[in-house]
């Protein structure tokens, strides 16, 4: 076996009454990459912390390279070789790619020097691991991809040995997150040590030499990545058997709910982010729009349900218009059957310091049922919004607790409560499951598949392909703000991912 | 040669009177660009200016004046730093409050110690900053336009002026050419990246807002120790605001700074040179109008002329380490 570069032994960290990590032992061999999985809030992140020195864990012990070590700040980790790429990147926009580099590792008072310095230094490691990028580009010119990269060199600049990645594919598309593999796996031959953490069980079983388990705080297994499967660490994450592909029956489409034509949306700086989009829901399916973050997908859905307007086309809610490109009362549309689960639960779904009953209803407040006369009918807000809670199992089930204490998932199913129990004719859902655990994953796939099988009309958008495949009945891509092609649901990943990529167009067009 | 003679006399009170907003203004830059909104450069010149005058009037030193103004203006630029650094506190309720504590105190002490009615006692010449005569100035003043250029509007202003103008290209320097520099305008644009590098968020800006301190100190101690010859009560008039708008009209850069200072100075110069002046074509125009040209001006330019300013963008934000 080979030597271990990282050892944790007891480690014990809580917050408050929340034990975040119980009695962790971990042991990270050098030169291997190492997944860690586990839901939401099941401690990965809180960990992975202790060890980059933002948090002091209660009680235990770290050994790097077999010496124990004591790390305070971020500062010890960096010096004992732990670089740490974060989630959300750490990185100053309106910096150039160098700037960001050398902030915190200056070698120099006078930034000149420190710079003439930090160059060829980033050459020589642009040109070992294969990470180029243009030193004097400003960070919020990059794309995402580029930038991650910049938050690997920061890393490797302090002279990590070990580098931690937390939730790195997240942002990517799977072309940018292929890449990104393939560059852990050349930082691994160099002998780097890595530690993936992820909820993602397909990018740990590409890449990862070992995989260990977390829930609630503990590790309950650590896996040889090669003698496992998606079903078993899946079960080993949730701590019961999940259902990674959802059962549905053969759709039955039947009238066009939903008919959208030519319609164009711009976004806030004047680019055209939807372009001349065509398409039809009907009663009975689910439609997914597939693509890369950004291709206009966001806008498409904004402008459907009336947030955003449109510069032209038009919508036909039941054979009746949509005023898409004048002013468009979301609350009209939901009274005309047009409900909308928001990508950004945080921003546009849910006022995170109301408490959980208020948001329930939020947007149907009008509603004589809720209403006593001019005032709210608190009583009946509160049994329906428990009915919900009940039916949604929505977690704690509380409806006087404050939205922002209930965990990512529990919010989102408290939007897709509101919005589907008011049982509309259209669904417009975006992200369903954007920061959602495996197990409310499933429970939320189900119900869309119900909305469809009670003969509701539903346009899925999402940026995970797997969810798109799993539950659409016809998938459009799109690209550019154009769709660029229609598939069914048998369509292969690669097949979507080229068109997401917007391939096959430039192909046509050469 | 009585139109050149007048230019540069407005020129030279546009200097003048631009040299105490330069001073806050640049004094708000440091603060800003480290993430925190200072709209207290108004209450911390007031006292930097009680202070200084005070102590001069006590010591019979200018030097001693400018030492405790600044000193007196640095810690109320710490009172802020622990309310919105360490107490993680509105910086605007933090602020306000500090001006609200500055012009109060000021005249209660004065009138306690001096007995004046707030002011200080007037300073001998000795106790002030008088102006500085560049080598030459006088052997050029007969040569024209370059000659008065150089006597009537370079030379003769007191040192704090030559400093404020020095302190610009200084600031630019500080800000793009040193590690400083590079940490301060890191934490005002994303602290978490700063305290990930291992920079400790809460020093950078605490050294941050010392700078301004000492800024807010020495623009006090101009108006007070060289523009006039004491304290007298509210004297800043608004200046303090004035320089946040100089701040935000030149997008948090040193050299627009200057600028924009210069140009407000010049604003208020020709308001003053203009008053019971009549004007070809408008005739007489009203004291009172006349004195809110420069504000009136502010708001139209502030309001179309600059295009999108964006200011620092943890700016006003207190940071807190996220779980």
């Amino acid at each position: 076996m080979a030597q271990a570069a990282i050892e944790l032994i007891g480690i014990n960290k809580s917050f408050g009454t929340v034990q975040a990590n119980r009695d962790i032992n971990l042991v990270i061999e050098r030169g291997t990459i190492r997944g860690i999985v586990g839901e939401n809030g099941a401690g990965k992140s809180t960990l992975m912390s202790i060890l980059y020195g933002f948090y002091q864990a209660d009680s235990g012990d770290i050994k790097v390279d077999g010496k124990p070590v004591s790390i305070k700040t971020p500062n010890d980790a960096i010096a004992l070789g732990i670089g740490m790429v974060h989630q959300h990147f750490m990185l100053v926009q309106n910096f150039t790619v160098i700037e960001n580099v050398i902030l915190g590792a200056e070698s120099e008072a006078l930034l000149n020097k420190s710079i003439a310095k930090a160059r060829s230094e980033l050459e020589r490691l642009e040109r070992e691991y294969g990470l180029e990028v243009d030193p004097d580009a400003v960070i919020e010119e990059l794309p995402v991809g580029l930038q991650q990269r910049v938050e690997i060199l920061k890393a490797l600049y302090r002279g990590a040995e070990i580098l931690i990645l937390d939730e790195p594919t997240g942002v990517l598309t799977p072309a940018e997150a292929d890449h990104l593999f393939r560059i852990l796996e050349q930082l691994k031959q160099q002998g780097k040590t890595i530690v993936l953490i992820t909820h993602k069980l397909r990018e740990i079983m590409a890449i990862t030499d070992t995989v260990s388990v977390m829930r609630q705080g503990t590790i309950v297994a650590t896996r040889e990545t090669a003698k496992t499967t998606v079903e078993e660490l899946a079960e080993l994450m949730v701590g019961r058997r999940v259902l990674l592909q959802v059962d549905k029956g053969e759709p039955r489409p039947a009238e066009v709910k939903l008919s959208v034509k030519d319609l164009t949306v711009k976004d806030s700086r004047g680019v055209t982010m939807v372009d001349n989009v065509s398409f039809d829901v009907r009663a009975g399916e689910i439609v997914g729009i597939a693509g890369v973050a950004g291709n206009g997908q966001s806008e498409l859905i904004e402008a459907i349900s009336g947030i955003r307007r449109a510069v032209s086309g038009n919508v036909m809610l039941d054979g009746k218009p949509i005023d898409v490109t004048g002013v468009c009362d979301p609350g009209e549309l939901r009274e005309r059957g047009l409900a909308h689960v928001p990508e950004d639960r945080h921003h546009v779904g849910l006022v995170l310091a109301f408490e959980e009953n208020e948001n329930s209803i939020l947007g149907y407040h009008d509603q004589p049922k809720y209403l006593k006369g001019p005032f709210l009918d608190i009583d009946a807000i509160r049994n329906d919004a428990r009915e919900k809670i009940e039916k949604f199992d929505i977690r704690p089930g509380d409806c006087r607790l404050r939205t922002a204490n209930f965990s990512g998932g529990n919010q989102q199913k408290i939007v897709l409560a509101r919005e589907m129990e008011q049982n509309p004719e259209v669904l417009v859902v975006g992200q369903p499951t954007r920061g959602v655990d495996v197990g409310a994953i499933e429970f939320i796939h189900k119900q869309l598949i119900a909305m469809r099988d009670r003969g509701k009309a539903v346009l899925l958008i999402s940026v995970e392909l797997d969810e798109i495949r799993s539950l659409s009945d016809r998938i459009l891509v799109m690209f550019d703000g154009r769709i660029v092609g229609e598939r069914g649901p048998e369509a292969t990943e690669g097949e979507l991912g080229l068109l997401m990529a917007g391939v096959e167009q430039q192909e046509a067009a050469e | 040669m009585e139109f050149v003679d007048t230019v540069i006399n407005i020129l030279n009170s546009t200097i003048r009177v631009s040299v105490p907003l330069l001073l806050a203004c640049l004094a708000g830059l440091y603060s800003e660009r480290s993430g925190v909104f200072d709209i207290g450069l108004e209450g911390k010149m007031l006292a930097g200016a009680f202070a200084g005058a005070a102590a001069a009037a006590v010591f019979q030193s200018a030097w001693i004046g400018l030492g405790i103004g600044m000193l007196i203006s640095v810690m109320l630029s710490l009172v802020h730093g622990f309310a919105s650094i360490t107490h993680r506190g509105n910086q605007i309720v933090s602020g306000v409050a500090i001006n609200f504590i500055a012009a109060g105190s000021t005249i209660i002490l004065g009138q306690a110690w001096f007995n004046q009615g707030g002011r200080t006692p007037s300073l001998p010449p000795e106790a002030r900053f008088g102006s500085i005569e560049l080598p030459g100035a006088d052997a050029l003043r007969d040569v024209p336009v370059i000659g008065q250029l150089y006597s009537g509007l370079l030379s003769g202003h007191s040192l704090l002026a030559y400093v404020a103008f020095l302190a610009v290209p200084f600031t630019w320097w500080v800000l793009f050419r040193t590690r400083f520099g590079l940490r301060l305008r890191a934490v005002g644009e994303n602290p978490a990246a700063v305290d990930t590098a291992g920079i400790s968020v809460a020093w950078l800006r605490y050294r941050a807002v010392i700078c301004t301190g000492v800024l807010t100190g020495v623009a006090g101690c101009y108006m007070a120790l060289s523009q006039n010859a004491g304290f007298v009560k509210d004297m800043t008039a608004g200046r303090g605001y004035i320089a946040l708008a100089a701040l935000i009209f030149a997008k948090w850069k040193p050299v627009p700074a200057m600028f924009a200072c210069l140009l407000f100075g010049f604003l208020d110069a020709l308001s003053i040179r203009l008053q019971g002046t009549p004007l070809p074509l408008i005739g007489r125009v009203p004291v009172q109008l006349m004195q809110a040209l420069p504000y009136i001006l502010t708001v139209i330019l502030l309001a179309g002329f600059i295009g999108k300013a964006i200011p620092p963008r943890a700016g006003g934000v207190p940071y807190v380490k996220e779980r």
